[in-house]
């Protein structure tokens, strides 16, 4: 099951098996490309199909009729002639399209004529006063263990923040019989009257019905507090209470688990640590590619698909795999390509894929307060860094992310700035009154996940080598 | 517009930020001209050796010069720079290699020099208990240590700056040119002159030389380095080996650093290296070997500074050969760490004095231009 990649080169590598990458994998394999999908789940799907082959789920309703559209993209990979390797984890990626990737605690590197990479989406930091404490956990997290295990909270339990995520998980925890006791909605009031521009477009995009009957199914079931404007959790090392205001109501009530979640960012540390150039989106808040409209990135061979491209979602995600795919089998193989349909056939569904978004970027822009803490909320949790120490920081000097390290070692830890990154470029923007784009983020580096000393010890180290195992 | 200072330092490495803070405390006004920003290259991202151990014979006065200041780090930059003294040890991995130490100790003992000690089997495991059995010795210099590099540049940097030097980050330092007797530097829309020019630029420095030419032979190299996990605690002084590229040290925190020499492919242009995994694997496997007890540590992050080696790995330091008031200060090659701070206070003397008590003959850009007079 865990074998190493068969072959050490390969036309296309494929890095990561949510929509865009399953859909990418497929088309390039069915070219005739030689296509190795790694993924570093179990099984295939992402985020957003997590175990769609395993779920102990099987009431299909209960996780809606989009999680079991991934079943079909998954049986047309596995019958694509496409190289699949589960729990593979790559480690790294550079200039020369070569691969560092972990399977099953042994290390190879492959090399690729073309890279698409589609390793999708992470959640936001949420960096409340009290978001480190045992007892707060994502939205995804829980999420993640809905669908793998069939686990869902049973204590005293409530959801804040925002985004259409939220409401799907808190559809999913009430259809399979876990307790929500309160949702706190932190969507600015304002977003409202800012995304009515782009809501016909939305109104009349596939987002809007499913969005409704969700929004609607959950409010029937679970108090639904809107308008909040600040959240704390606290308790003595373990969460106990959750105080919030909204308008003039100011309230604390006891709980066990609080869920956080104000949308997802894509995943760029693969894609920096590779050097590729990416730029401050405005809009969405987060750090993306630089892309051509085939998805091509700075760095000659690696293409983007998917959330990672820029927050899409599933459906635009299966399109762009499959631009990228299509880009790919056109340099490599332009016979081939021949056959596959015409890129303008793909760019119309990534079109009609895309729309509603503006109106759900601009409606879910998570609001100031939650996204820039300040006082010792805090930043990062690897080096326990707070607002406070970053904003003294820049008082004596620091002029942007890689200059805090070394002032405080932020991002230095093991989550390699995912879980701080986002908030320390916002924070030290605001107070030095620049844009983010001019902040700057992190340098990232290879491992962007961790390998044991041993593992890296046993990589083959020369070509010799290298044959050595081949003919082993 | 021309702005007029006491001196123009191209480069804020740490050897151009010593340099500026240096001339501060000696009165001076210089500027500081850096294109990224203090620390960005090899001095921000080096190992943080601070090491007279087992260097060339011609920089030993200048190290040693430069551990005195590092020992009240402190009262210079208002910063501990995380140095920290326990000693380097360079490791003897088998009797040839320990006959090599016990010969380099004569030769430094017979010229005077005292701060490299041998060490026999014993002392070795007393010093560094977790190497393996099979090492019979090697070589202690017990007043080195390590600092945090990125930490250590950005205090000489804030701290030149708070003493009235002028540091310009994120332009560039172009068209560089003389004009009757004074030095012209274009940065940005503005123009700095000084009739003191210092060209501590780093890798970039071979071409600002060669461009006023004075060709060194220098090339562009960027060591690697990894770093792991935190682990418990086992070692306190740095580790190198005399025959393998190893140099090894525990932070108080519990990570550890592994360095050695391995090379990544820089790329000069776009401030950018691509590590070598293949090398990365042997310095990992070496030490599996010496040090098991490192073997399920994870290497959390790798990474390579850019900077200039040259022909025989000495620096360049000291007067132009063929300008008055150019001064180079570059070509550590992969050693310029700890000489930084006593390479700023040299240089400082050189350039208000006329000269220096410390011994640094041996490293003026003379030895490269035997033909000029």
């Amino acid at each position: 099951m865990n074998a190493t990649p068969k072959r050490d080169s390969y036309d296309v590598v494929v890095i990561g098996a949510g929509p865009a990458g399953l859909a990418a994998a497929t088309i390039a394999a069915e070219a005739g490309l030689s296509t190795l999908l790694l993924d570093e789940n179990a099984g295939p799907g992402g985020q957003v199909w997590r175990a769609i082959a395993s779920t102990p789920v099987t009431e299909r309703d209960r996780l809606g009729a989009d999680y079991w559209a991934g079943a079909e993209l998954v049986h047309a990979v596995r019958s694509s002639g496409a190289e699949i390797i589960q729990r593979a984890t790559v480690w790294s990626l550079d200039r020369n399209l070569e691969v560092g990737v972990s399977i099953g605690g042994a290390s190879s590197l492959v090399k690729a004529r073309r890279v698409i990479l589609a390793t999708g989406a992470l959640e936001r930091p949420f960096p409340i006063s009290g978001w480190t404490l045992p007892g707060v956990m994502t939205a995804g997290a829980a999420q993640t263990m809905l669908k793998s295990s069939g686990l869902v909270p049973d204590g005293p339990t409530v959801i804040a923040g925002q985004g259409p995520l939220l409401w799907l998980l808190a559809a999913q925890i009430l259809r399979l019989g876990g307790r929500i006791d309160r949702i706190l909605d932190t969507t600015e009031r304002r977003n409202y009257f800012t995304a009515l521009p782009h809501a016909f477009a939305f109104v009349t995009s596939p987002y809007f019905a499913k969005g409704l009957a969700l929004m609607r199914e959950v409010r029937a079931k679970v108090p639904v507090v809107t308008g909040v404007s600040e959240l704390a959790a606290k308790g003595d090392g373990q969460l106990a209470t959750v105080t919030y205001t909204a308008g003039r109501r100011r309230e604390t009530i006891p709980v066990e688990l609080l869920l956080l979640h104000q949308g997802v960012v894509p995943n760029v540390n693969l894609a920096m640590a590779a050097g590729i150039e990416h730029r401050w989106d405005d809009l969405q808040l987060c750090w993306s590619p630089v892309l051509d409209h085939d998805g091509s990135t700075s760095v000659e061979g690696i293409a983007i698909a998917g959330d990672g491209a820029g927050i899409g979602g599933a459906g635009a995600a299966i399109v762009r795999g499959r631009i990228a795919a299509r880009a790919a089998v056109e340099a490599l193989a332009p016979a081939a390509a021949a056959k596959l349909a015409p890129m303008s056939t793909f760019r119309a569904s990534l079109a009609q894929a895309e729309r509603g978004r503006a109106f759900l970027d601009t409606l879910f822009r998570p609001a100031r307060p939650f996204r820039i803490p300040s006082g010792d909320t805090i930043v990062c949790r690897c080096e326990e860094v707070t607002a406070k120490d970053i904003l003294d920081a820049v008082a004596i000097g620091a002029t942007g992310p890689n200059q805090l390290k070394a002032y405080r070692r932020t991002g230095m830890g093991p989550c390699q700035g995912r879980l701080c990154g986002l908030t320390v470029t916002e924070l030290m923007a605001q107070a030095r009154g620049r844009s983010p784009q001019e902040i700057g983020y992190y340098r990232l580096r290879a491992p962007v996940k961790p390998i044991t000393l041993a593992e890296l010890a046993a990589v083959p180290k020369t070509d010799a080598d290298v044959q050595a195992v081949v003919r082993g | 517009m021309t702005k007029l200072a006491d001196a123009i330092i191209v480069g804020g490495g740490i050897h151009g930020c010593s340099t500026a803070l240096h001339m501060c405390l000696a009165g001076m006004k210089p500027v500081l001209i850096e294109k990224d920003y203090a620390g960005r290259h090899a001095s921000g991202v080096n190992a943080g050796g601070v090491r007279q151990l087992a260097r060339h014979i011609p920089e030993i006065p200048l190290s040693i010069r430069s551990m005195g200041i590092w020992e009240r780090i402190e009262e210079l930059v208002d910063d501990t720079c995380g140095f920290e003294s326990h000693g380097q040890v360079l490791v003897a991995e088998n009797d040839t290699e320990f006959d090599a130490c016990r010969a380099r100790v004569a030769e430094l003992n017979a010229l005077g020099f005292t701060h490299e000690e041998l060490i026999d089997g014993p002392e070795l495991r007393r010093l560094v208990p977790a190497v393996a059995e099979s090492c019979p010795g090697g070589v202690v210099s017990r007043r080195d240590g390590a600092a945090d590099p990125a930490r250590t540049t950005t205090a000489f940097r804030r701290k030149a700056a708070a003493l009235g030097a002028t540091v310009c980050e994120g332009t560039a330092a172009t068209n560089i040119r003389k004009e009757d007797g004074l030095w012209l530097v274009d940065v940005g829309a503005d123009t700095y002159a000084a009739p003191v020019l210092v060209n501590a630029a780093g890798a970039w420095a071979g071409r600002i030389a060669a461009d006023l030419g004075e060709p060194v032979p220098v090339e562009t190299v960027a060591p690697m380095l990894m770093i792991t996990s935190r682990v418990p605690h086992f070692i306190d002084p740095v580790v190198i080996l005399r025959g393998r590229k190893l140099s090894f040290k525990q932070f108080a925190n519990g990570t550890v650093l592994i360095g050695g020499g391995h090379l990544a492919t820089p790329d000069q242009d776009r401030n950018e290296t691509v590590l070598d995994w293949r090398s990365l694997a042997i310095s990992a496997h070496t030490v599996f070997e010496l040090f098991p007890v490192m073997r399920d540590a994870t290497i959390v992050r790798a990474w390579a500074g850019i900077e200039a080696k040259t022909r025989d790995d000495l620096p360049v330091l000291g007067p132009s050969a063929r300008h008055s008031g150019l001064y180079h200060q570059f070509g550590f090659s992969l050693h310029g760490f700890q000489l930084g701070p006593g390479a700023g206070a040299v240089m400082t003397e050189l350039i208000a004095n006329g000269g220096t008590q410390t011994r640094i003959g041996d490293l003026s850009i003379d030895r490269f231009h035997p033909s000029t007079p």
